[in-house]
């Protein structure tokens, strides 16, 4: 594990989320209304639709450009034929950290 | 000044009234309640399923005593009035007197009990009320047997929820046939047939003696001396309008109190609503006409126009199992043609009654799908000569011409294109429900087909139809999505009603299903929220589309285009060489020039938004909105000013307006156009509102649209100053903002209202006046320029970390 700090959990909007830039292209970092936060790619497996611009419901993102909807803890689409790869995320002290070693280990093989 | 209105009876159909008057006009009165019963307004039409024990009391409330407080309604509950004093505009309960300045008698009707010897005794009971109900509950834990007298529709509801309770029930009936107001002599005999399946006796042509017992019923004596042992006795041969309060305060009676059209005694200042009353020669014990009345009542005191007309309405008895319709009339008669079918294996019955070319009746008993489709026949009398040879086997057999549209997507081929949206064919969507999506969400989540635009929906609905025939029931109202049972138009009346003004009031109140709603729900719910409580409560844009969060228009590469107001179409040199300088800078791929007369910059990075706002806000610049369900454009041709024909100053209207209306969120987007002359360059005549100018002032239209439909508008009114202009159209857009479902443009909405009802309220001057001034109230918070606002926080437009650097570290 390699937990990389990006930033504070207020810099993301309660029921929104923001992107990180990585090595393997942009993650969307997703905060619930209940302050829970997922990560996952932020690129709709559709039609590449910016999942980090979506309506953030329940446990759920949905796609802004074709309403499609994904289950931010396995990122399994609902009722679709499609996942996105999601990433370990932790919040420390109000602090969000990335598992790294997943963005590293992937962006290696 | 409030008035004082006393209601007597809290009833479905009172409980309507004061519904409609406390979301129109809550401080127009004073409200007192008078009930007989010792609690409020519940569904009386559920009270079998409360018999059969298939709901609880608790499930049919209506109002509860929280919803009486907050819409403070003094409730005297429990009181019975003894006396209407017309003279001294005075009512006389039990515990005091109220004086009112309206009065609403709303007593409803009163069980018919036959005068025969043992009546009064013990364990004999109507059906009429929540008491009734519990005593049948109560009598039947005990099991033993039950006579139920009167074999009309109350009497076999009864039967029935004590059958299923485990009584052994015998039906009295005095007629051939049960049912014999509703239903003909074969339809009867089927139900009878289901019934006796059920282990219910039934008696017809059979009378009542007396009743027998010793202080407690013990059994009930026919005519010719056959006696029926019982344990319970439920009297339900009829009901008749309570009208002694109202007799007794010399009130014109016939049978029920007699009233106009608007619902007005003879007595200008009572009102009557419901059972009780009697207009033209009509009594009324269905909830669609008592609601009608409630409506047209609220509308009375509110000295709106509303006039009150008797419309058909159609049967159907809420026993299980028992399925059966009528509608019209179906009596045998000169001039009249039956046509029938019968299958006898299966149980079924359908007679239709024709009388010229016109079907006037339907009887049907064990297939009933198709009688909403012969009672529309009946209302609308349309002609049926031409289908009238397959007329009976119901929609799905007639010819490809006619109106029916289930027909016409039988007739369509596998490869006929449903969804245009999706591009899902007719194959795909029936396979689907082949294979098992037997309902809308089903289909939706399978093929996609309707899940965009949704304007295919009522074809995909009938598609099932089609293909599951009567194993599909027509749903009457869409619920918004999954997250909730209730439709937009609910949802919108109990935000108001229940005052609503929170996200979470509305889910925990309303019972959604979710944490906080989907995709679907939550923008519309936002919107309702800031649109009906604009102070209290404000935008939410995680609750927006990304377009409307972003106050720009994503483009499918995920980048997004930046589209400046240009005020009624008009600009200048400083303002283009800023947009010139702008696309130079942020190296903007396309400069287009737009439908609305703006100038659009696609293909905007994200992360650029702020600063490039930033720039052409420096220049005057300011959002045009083109993102969002708002005012999008004005557009305006140039009137006076150059144009040889122009009449009056269609430019400076139409800045005028985009000044006034720019900022405000609406239900859908709105676009207006004003023309300065009839030829119409601005093409004002398909757009929301279009505003023509003439020699004699301002034609003002409203519901165009140029889009998936394309309509001409309609001419709301004609005014003769450029004020009266601004204040109509301001006032049609705060009437749009407050009534239609989200989503829907103004034609849509107006198509469902009634282009008579929107003109009736604009041209009522205090409704205008109170529009105008909600309009403004809204937007001394929303007429901002939001570009203004988030280009200081360009911070959340980049991304919150670039992992990309430091792996390069």
């Amino acid at each position: 594990m390699n937990w990389i700090d990006i930033g504070h959990i207020d810099d993301i909007p309660l029921r929104g989320a923001r992107k990180i830039k990585t090595p393997l292209g942009c993650v969307a970092v997703f905060r619930t209304a209940e302050d829970e936060v997922f990560a996952a790619t932020d690129s709709c497996p559709h039609k590449g639709g910016p999942l980090s611009e979506g309506i953030v419901h329940g446990q759920s993102v949905t796609c802004p450009l074709h309403n499609w909807v994904f289950d931010l803890n396995t990122g399994q689409a609902a009722s679709e034929d499609g996942a996105i790869t999601t990433f370990l995320v932790l919040v420390q002290d109000g602090r969000v950290l990335i598992d790294g070693a997943k963005l590293d280990s992937r962006s290696a093989a | 000044m409030k008035q004082k209105l006393v209601i007597i009876g809290a009833g479905m159909a009172s409980g309507r009234v004061i519904e409609h008057l406390v979301e129109d006009a809550p401080d127009a009165f004073d409200i007192t309640l008078f009930n007989a019963e010792p609690r409020g307004n519940y569904n009386r039409i559920m009270l079998s399923p409360v018999l059969s024990g298939e709901k609880t009391y608790a499930d049919i409330v209506t109002h509860d005593d929280d919803w009486y407080a907050a819409h403070g309604v003094t409730c005297r509950f429990g009181e019975h009035v003894t006396a209407i004093d017309p003279e001294m505009k005075v009512v006389a309960g039990q515990n005091g007197h109220v004086p009112y300045d309206k009065l609403i008698i709303a007593t409803g009707s009163a069980p018919f009990i036959i005068p025969v010897p043992g009546k009064d005794l013990d364990g004999v009971i109507t059906y009429r009320d929540l008491d009734d109900t519990n005593a049948m509950i109560e009598a039947s834990a005990k099991g033993g047997k039950a006579v139920v007298i009167g074999g009309g529709l109350l009497g076999l509801e009864a039967a029935a929820g004590l059958a299923e309770r485990g009584m052994d029930v015998t039906v009295v009936h005095l007629m051939g046939h049960l049912m014999e107001r509703q239903l003909d002599e074969a339809a009867g005999y089927l139900l009878r047939k289901d019934l006796e399946r059920r282990g219910i006796t039934v008696r017809t042509q059979a009378s009542t003696k007396a009743i027998i017992g010793d202080g407690r019923v013990e059994a009930v004596l026919l005519e010719g001396d056959e006696t029926l042992p019982a344990d319970l006795v439920v009297m339900a041969v009829g009901i008749r309008p309570e009208t002694r309060l109202a007799t007794d305060a010399g009130l014109s009676v016939a049978r029920g109190v007699e009233v106009n059209a608007q619902m007005q005694t003879s007595d200008p200042d009572i009102f009557a609503v419901g059972e009780c009353l009697e207009f033209d020669g009509h009594l009324f014990g269905l909830v669609a006409p008592l609601y009608d009345q409630a409506k047209v009542l609220a509308g009375t005191l509110l000295d709106q126009a509303a006039a009150f007309v008797v419309k058909d309405t159609a049967t159907k008895l809420k026993v299980t199992g028992c399925d059966l319709f009528s509608a019209g009339d179906f009596a045998e008669g000169e001039g009249r043609e039956d046509i029938v079918l019968r299958d006898p294996a299966r149980g079924i019955y359908k007679r239709l009654v024709i009388e010229g070319d016109r079907l006037i009746g339907a009887v049907m008993y064990g297939d009933t799908a198709d009688g909403n489709w012969f009672f529309q026949l009946i209302k609308d009398g349309t002609e049926i000569d031409e289908i009238r040879e397959t007329l009976i086997f119901g929609p799905a057999f007639q010819g490809g011409d006619t109106s029916d549209p289930l027909s016409a997507v039988a007739a369509l081929p596998r490869e006929a294109e449903i969804c245009g949206c999706n591009g899902i064919c007719k194959g795909t969507i029936v396979d689907a429900i082949t294979n098992g999506a037997t309902d809308l969400g089903a289909v939706k989540a399978q093929t996609k087909a309707s899940a965009s635009c949704g304007t295919c929906t009522g074809l995909v609905e009938q598609l099932l139809q089609v293909t599951l025939g009567d194993d599909f029931q027509m749903p009457t109202a869409q619920p918004i999505c999954g997250c909730c049972d209730l439709t937009h138009e609910d949802v919108r009346r109990l935000i108001k009603s229940q005052e609503l003004k929170s996200q979470d009031a509305v889910w925990q109140e309303l019972g959604w299903k979710t944490r906080n709603g989907c995709h679907v729900c939550r923008p519309a719910v936002n919107f309702y929220l800031l649109a009906d409580w604009p102070l209290e409560y404000r935008d939410d844009p995680q609750s927006r589309f990304v377009n409307e969060r972003k106050h720009a228009n994503i483009q499918k590469d995920g980048t997004f285009s930046v589209v400046p107001r240009m005020w009624g179409g008009i600009t200048n040199p400083a303002e283009l060489r800023a947009i010139a300088d702008a696309a130079d800078k942020y190296d903007v791929p396309t400069v287009k020039v737009t439908g609305g007369q703006r100038i659009d910059l696609l293909g905007v990075r994200g992360e650029d938004l702020p600063f490039i706002w930033a720039d052409l806000n420096k220049a005057g610049l300011v959002s045009g909105h083109a993102y969002s369900k708002g005012l999008r454009t004005v557009k305006t041709c140039v009137g006076t000013d150059h144009c040889r024909f122009g009449t009056q100053d269609s430019t400076g209207l139409g800045i005028r307006l985009e000044q006034a209306l720019w900022g405000s969120w609406t239900p859908h987007k709105v676009k207006l156009g004003v023309s300065g002359c009839p030829r119409n360059c601005a093409e004002a005549t398909c757009k929301d509102i279009g505003i023509i100018c003439v020699d004699s002032g301002y034609q003002v239209s409203v519901a165009g649209a140029a889009g998936m439909d394309v309509r001409e508008t309609e001419r709301l009114c004609d005014v003769e100053t450029e004020q009266e202009a601004i204040d109509v159209t301001i006032a049609f857009v705060q009437l749009y903002r407050e009534n239609a479902k989200y989503l829907d443009r103004a034609y849509k909405w107006v198509d469902k209202v009634g282009l008579d009802w929107v003109q009736g309220r604009i041209a009522d001057p205090d409704e205008r006046q109170r529009l105008i001034e909600a309009f403004e109230l809204s937007q001394s918070i929303y007429r901002k320029d939001p570009w203004a606002e988030h280009a200081t926080q360009a911070h959340r437009y980049q991304p919150l970390a670039d992992l990309t650097l430091e792996a390069a570290e």
